[in-house]
């Protein structure tokens, strides 16, 4: 080895030849690129980047060489070490790649295999029906009342201004619970908990009445003696039949699309005076569009509103109800109303979780 | 009701080119409900007139077959009647009576074509016609035979038959009893499109000359007119006129005898129901009273009736002879040789006729106009009408005197503001057009301005509208008769509302979670019966069985209101595995009906104004409780088998976990203990408690239950009642420590019987603060660990909120938990 001061010739120091180092490089990039995965690069780095590689060999030789021509030594030496560096990251990237994408490619699945372990469950429509039209009214600022199922006579008829004797009492085909005069009714109808309603809260009163009602009808395709309503009542200062007449065409659009609207024709109901039967018209019906019997409705009878301490000078109202069954029925075109109370499972899962 | 449009137009100026279904649509916007318009024919082709000349009874059918020759006209060949011979069926007829035939090239109803043919070995040359054939109704019973001189043999049929006619058929609502008349229905019709009307009811009413006969109304509360009129020396073989057959029978009625039909007619025509009495048959002064209890009727139906104190009764000397406004008495009913009629033309109280209807279930016509009311003032014009049909075409002669006993009410006056019709429909309606309305359907008015200067109408209603008590009524009229079309939309604006109550929010997520988790909602109906618990093994004083009991029920073993949402659930899972589904899991949320220990009886409350609280609190507590609750049922598998391995079949710890999932979405946190309750599995029941209030029961059914009622194998169920479970409103405030857990396992064997949810809740309290989460992660039972003994392996989570926890004091922590369920349970470490 020579000493610090010694002229030097870099020429005699082989390793620092520039064509010994170009030949380091070359080598590298062959060993690089004859490495067919990641561990075979792994395998050949060291001859090439390690400590016993050439290059770090050269590296060593510098300090012998004189200070004039150490600079440049160094500089070639660096460049060539940075050449295989970059030489084998290259190759590293393009074999990380190679198996990144083999691994992928590896683990495909047949993603149609079936999943259903757990299946999800369905509510029933009926009652998804009763809370899209609960959300409907709760939009325009109502609340949902609610009563029970057996109910007295007085809530269900005599509060409604049915007469005792009068044939519209008998008309309602009534489930009678213990004797015919117990006072106690399967209610008819979900009108009591509009009485319910004005009794219990302070007015104005804008409520909706999703419930379950009996009436002595044999289950057949388009009757069921158990069945849903859905009520609604507002009462307040200044309620007029055109209130009635636009809450109802808001509810058809809700329910039936934009394109839908309602016909009042005159009716009668011993709870309502003016009455009016609501017809909705209906975009898709079978057949072509046009009009279907929806409902009941009309102004709160004056006696109504009395029975439950409301000063008719001052307060009016409006009331509505509707079949859920038939609603249901008619809009999605559903042709035995059997199949809405038997709990076939293959009739409700089609309805999915939610509304 | 059905109602040609001919007799209509009897009373109606209708325009000429006026069709039924114009007049059908009219009716809809009146609020007369329209069933249907059924046209009369239509025939096309030769329908003519034709006496029987000759019947020859063809024997060696099955049936009674006749060849009859009938003549047609006056002018056949060689100045002979034009005769031809028709094959017809019927018997129904004779030699020499007028009937309708049919000829070749003759078109009926439903597209019948006529034709010669030949026909049980004759020539049959046309068709003899029964009225419905014809389209004239639905009489059927045999041919159609006009009364004798009511045409000529040849003359067109059709004409006489009023073929070009139609029927309109009208469901009137129970307020309108007017509408139930001819009378009624051509005034509603007048109003709706301004035609001039003719009252048929208008006629002149002679002055009595004394009573037609002797009448005592000891009831004027049930009996509010009483109106007879006689009539003496009538022809019981007098055919009724055509005309008035051709009337009874399109609208449905059959022709019985002259003064039957006359009463039947004048009924429809006026509204007032007749009865008819053989005076002959009278004994003695009538009496119009209730009924005796024990007293007997037999009735013109032939049913001997057993009448009630509140029975309102017709007797002569010898009893009953008829049930007011219902239905008359046998003993008193004319007969083919009555010839004295006595009319009965009487105003009922409608309640008094409703409740007899009741009783008796005699829905006859007259006790559906009676119950709906009738006009009071045209019993005495009715009477009289009817009278005069007789004598006319009975050939009787008018009997002395009119019977009028009572003074019927007369409907109040109503006052209002002119302008509350505008108000009520949010229209401004023309000027005039409430007195110009009212005044269209009868009523007297009288205008004035009140003291604040508002213009006031007080309408007394007319006589034949007692449906008319206060301006609501008469604001529907107006609105009615101006249209419902008129009407605006527009929405009002609502009071900001609260969105939906936290119970109705709660029953919401419940309902959804439980769909959530692959279970089907279904909607059965409320009824069972003993024979589900006997099957649920329900011992006889169970409260279960207390049930409140359907009077009416549709099926007589499912009478009761169940208590229990069980029932109905395992009856759907039972219909869905009957079609063929193995897995199913299904839930119900409903309302369930159980009595209190002391039943109440329901007050008496006025329907006149607010009840007092306490009225209300009667009628409360007359009412069975009725909770709201959740159930579910399962069966099969609850995770499905597949490609992936076996599937796992649904426990009783599934029903136990529906349970849990409710209770999360609800909000609260469920206790599990041990319970026993059939109809669940004694060994696999647990009772599911909120605090120490127990809530409900879940697990696997009794063996014996499946068995009883058929389910699959260790079918599943748990129930809960919703409303039981709190709502206190809180919401919760978490903090989250940010600090590192120390997680630290512990195996404790203990005694096998002792519940874990116990151990966990000991170990839970030794723990104290520091302990985060105790969850149990595997139990293990074996030789080693010695009879009856078991290991429960639980992972601790401890963290504090301050600091990070050091597993010293994590680990004191476990030690005092290990401590705790030594001490209370006798637990050791598992080595």
């Amino acid at each position: 080895m020579s000493g610090a001061n010694d002229p030097y010739d870099p020429k005699e120091v082989a390793a620092l030849a520039p064509e010994a180092l170009r030949d380091a490089v070359e080598g590298a990039r062959a060993a690089f690129a004859a490495a067919a995965d990641l561990d075979a690069l792994a395998a050949v780095k060291p001859a090439h980047l390690g400590d016993r590689s050439p290059l770090l060999t050269a590296r060593r030789e510098i300090g012998a060489l004189p200070p004039a021509a150490r600079s440049e030594a160094g500089k070639r030496v660096n460049e060539t070490r940075a050449a295989i560096q970059s030489a084998f990251d290259e190759r590293r990237a393009a074999l990380q790649a190679e198996r990144d994408e083999r691994v992928l490619r590896e683990e495909a699945v047949d993603v149609t295999l079936p999943w259903d372990r757990v299946p999800l469950g369905a509510r029933h429509p009926i009652s998804q029906l009763a809370d899209h039209v609960a959300d409907v009214f709760v939009g325009m600022g109502y609340e949902v009342a609610e009563g029970p199922e057996l109910e007295t006579e007085w809530f269900n008829f005599d509060a409604l201004n049915f007469g005792k004797d009068h044939p519209a009492r008998t008309m309602q085909d009534t489930f009678y619970v213990g004797s015919e005069d117990s006072g106690l009714v399967l209610r008819t109808h979900t009108s009591p908990v509009q009485i319910r309603t004005l009794l219990d809260r302070e007015l104005p009163v804008y409520v909706v009445c999703p419930g379950r009602t009996f009436r002595t009808d044999e289950l057949d395709a388009t009757h069921t003696p158990v069945f849903h309503q859905v009520e609604g009542l507002a009462v307040d200062r200044g309620i007029t039949m055109g209130h009635l007449k636009g809450t109802l065409d808001a509810f058809a659009r809700a329910m039936f699309g934009e394109q839908s609207r309602t016909r009042l024709r005159p009716s009668y109901f011993p709870f309502t005076e003016p009455s009016a039967e609501v017809d909705v018209w209906f975009p898709e019906k079978k057949g072509g569009p046009g009009w279907v019997e929806w409902g009941g409705c009309g102004m709160v009878n004056p006696n109504v509103l009395r029975a439950c301490g409301v000063d008719p000078e001052v307060y009016s109202g409006f009331a509505f109800g509707m079949g859920l069954e038939r609603t249901l029925q008619f809009r999605n075109g559903i042709p035995d109303m059997r199949d809405m109370v038997e709990g076939d499972v293959r009739f409700t899962l089609p309805f999915g979780t939610e509304a | 009701m059905l109602i040609p449009v001919s007799w209509l137009g009897t009373h109606l100026q209708l325009p000429e080119d006026v069709t039924a279904q114009q007049l059908a649509d009219a009716f809809v916007g009146l609020g007369i409900e329209v069933e249907g318009v059924h046209p009369v024919g239509p025939v096309t082709g030769p329908l003519v007139v034709a006496r029987v000349a000759e019947i020859e009874e063809l024997t060696g059918f099955k049936k009674p077959i006749r060849f009859c020759r009938v003549e047609v006209g006056p002018d056949g060949q060689d100045g002979a009647a034009d005769s031809r011979g028709i094959v017809c069926g019927a018997t129904n007829f004779r030699e020499g009576d007028l009937v309708v035939a049919a000829l070749p090239g003759a078109v009926l109803p439903g597209d019948f074509k006529i034709a010669s043919r030949k026909t049980y070995g004759r020539v049959s040359d046309g068709m003899i016609c029964s009225a419905r054939e014809l389209g004239l109704g639905d009489e059927h019973a045999g041919i159609l035979v006009l009364p004798s001189g009511t045409a000529s043999p040849g003359d067109d049929a059709s004409e006489l038959l009023g073929l070009d006619d139609a029927v309109i058929e009208l469901s009137i609502t129970p307020d309108r009893g007017y509408c139930f008349s001819v009378r009624g229905l051509a005034r509603e019709l007048a109003c709706a499109l301004d035609l001039p009307y003719g009252d048929p009811a208008a006629i002149e009413v002679p002055e009595a000359d004394g009573d037609a006969y002797q009448v005592r109304v000891e009831d004027p509360v049930g009996c509010r007119r009483f109106v007879m009129r006689r009539v003496c020396e009538v022809d019981p073989t007098a055919p009724t006129p055509w005309w008035m057959r051709r009337r009874l029978m399109l609208a449905g009625i059959r022709s019985i005898s002259l003064a039957v039909d006359v009463t039947n007619y004048v009924m429809l025509e006026t509204g007032q129901p007749l009865h008819a009495f053989d005076a002959n048959l009278v004994k003695g002064p009538l009496v119009v009273r209730r009924a005796v209890a024990g007293e007997k009727l037999t009735t013109l139906d032939g049913v001997e009736r057993v009448l009630d104190p509140d029975d309102l009764v017709i007797c002569d000397d010898s009893g009953p002879v008829s049930l007011a406004g219902t239905m008359g008495g046998a003993s008193t009913e004319i007969g083919s040789t009555t010839t004295e009629v006595l009319l009965e033309a009487a105003n009922w109280e409608p309640a008094t006729v409703a409740r007899m209807v009741r009783r008796h279930k005699l829905p006859s016509e007259a006790a559906k106009r009676f119950e709906r009311a009738v006009d009071p003032m045209v019993a005495a014009a009715a009477a009289e009408m009817a009278a005069q049909l007789l004598v006319r075409y009975g050939d009787g002669r008018f009997g002395r005197g009119r019977t009028d006993v009572g003074t019927p009410p007369s409907p109040a006056p109503i006052t209002m503001p002119l302008a509350l019709p505008d108000r009520v429909a949010g229209v401004r309606y023309e000027r005039g057009a409430t007195a110009r309305r009212l005044g269209q359907i009868g009523c007297r008015l009288e205008l004035f301005t009140a003291d604040d200067g508002t213009a006031m109408v007080t309408a007394t209603p007319p006589s034949w509208r007692p449906d008319l008590t206060q301006p609501a009524d008469l604001v529907e009229e107006v609105l009615r008769l101006e249209g419902y079309d008129t009407i605006p939309s527009t929405l009002p604006s609502a009071a900001a509302g609260r969105g939906l109550s936290e119970t109705q929010r709660r029953r919401r997520a419940v309902a959804r979670v439980l769909a959530n988790t692959g279970h089907v909602e279904v909607l059965p109906f409320p009824f069972t019966g003993p024979a589900v618990w006997d099957a649920f093994g329900l011992p006889a004083d169970d409260v279960r069985r207390r049930t409140v009991r359907v009077l009416n029920p549709l099926e007589p073993e499912k009478a009761e209101l169940t208590t229990t949402l069980l029932p109905g659930l395992l009856e759907a899972l039972q219909r869905n595995v009957a079609r063929g589904q193995r897995d199913v899991a299904l839930f119900h949320i409903g309302q369930v009906t159980l009595p209190r220990a002391q039943r109440l009886p329901v007050p008496e409350v006025g329907a006149e104004g607010r009840p007092s609280d306490e009225e209300l609190a009667g009628l409360e507590a007359a009412l069975p409780q009725q909770p709201t609750h959740v159930a579910v049922v399962l069966a099969g598998n609850r995770e499905r088998a597949g490609w992936w391995g076996k599937g796992r079949a649904a426990t009783w710890a599934d029903a136990v976990e529906a349970a849990r999932v409710v209770a999360e979405a609800a909000g609260v946190e469920l206790r599990v203990v041990a319970g026993d309750l059939a109809p669940w599995h004694p060994g696999r029941c647990a009772e599911l408690r909120v605090g120490d209030i127990p809530v409900g029961h879940a697990g696997e059914l009794h063996p014996k239950v499946v068995e009883a009622l058929g389910l699959p194998a260790r079918t599943c169920a748990m129930e809960l009642d919703l409303d039981l479970l709190p709502l206190d409103g809180r919401r919760p405030a978490p903090r989250v420590s940010p600090y590192p857990p120390v997680l630290l396992d512990v195996a404790l064997v203990l005694d096998e019987k002792v519940p874990v949810a116990e151990v966990a809740e000991v170990i839970r309290g030794g723990g104290g603060e520091l302990l985060e989460d105790v969850r149990l992660f595997d139990v293990y039972t074996g030789e080693q660990l010695g009879e009856g003994k078991r290991s429960l392996a639980f992972a601790l989570r401890f963290r504090a909120a301050d600091r990070t926890l050091t597993v010293e004091e994590a680990t004191a922590a476990r030690d005092a938990a290990v401590a705790a369920a030594a001490e209370r349970f006798g637990a050791t470490l598992r080595a």
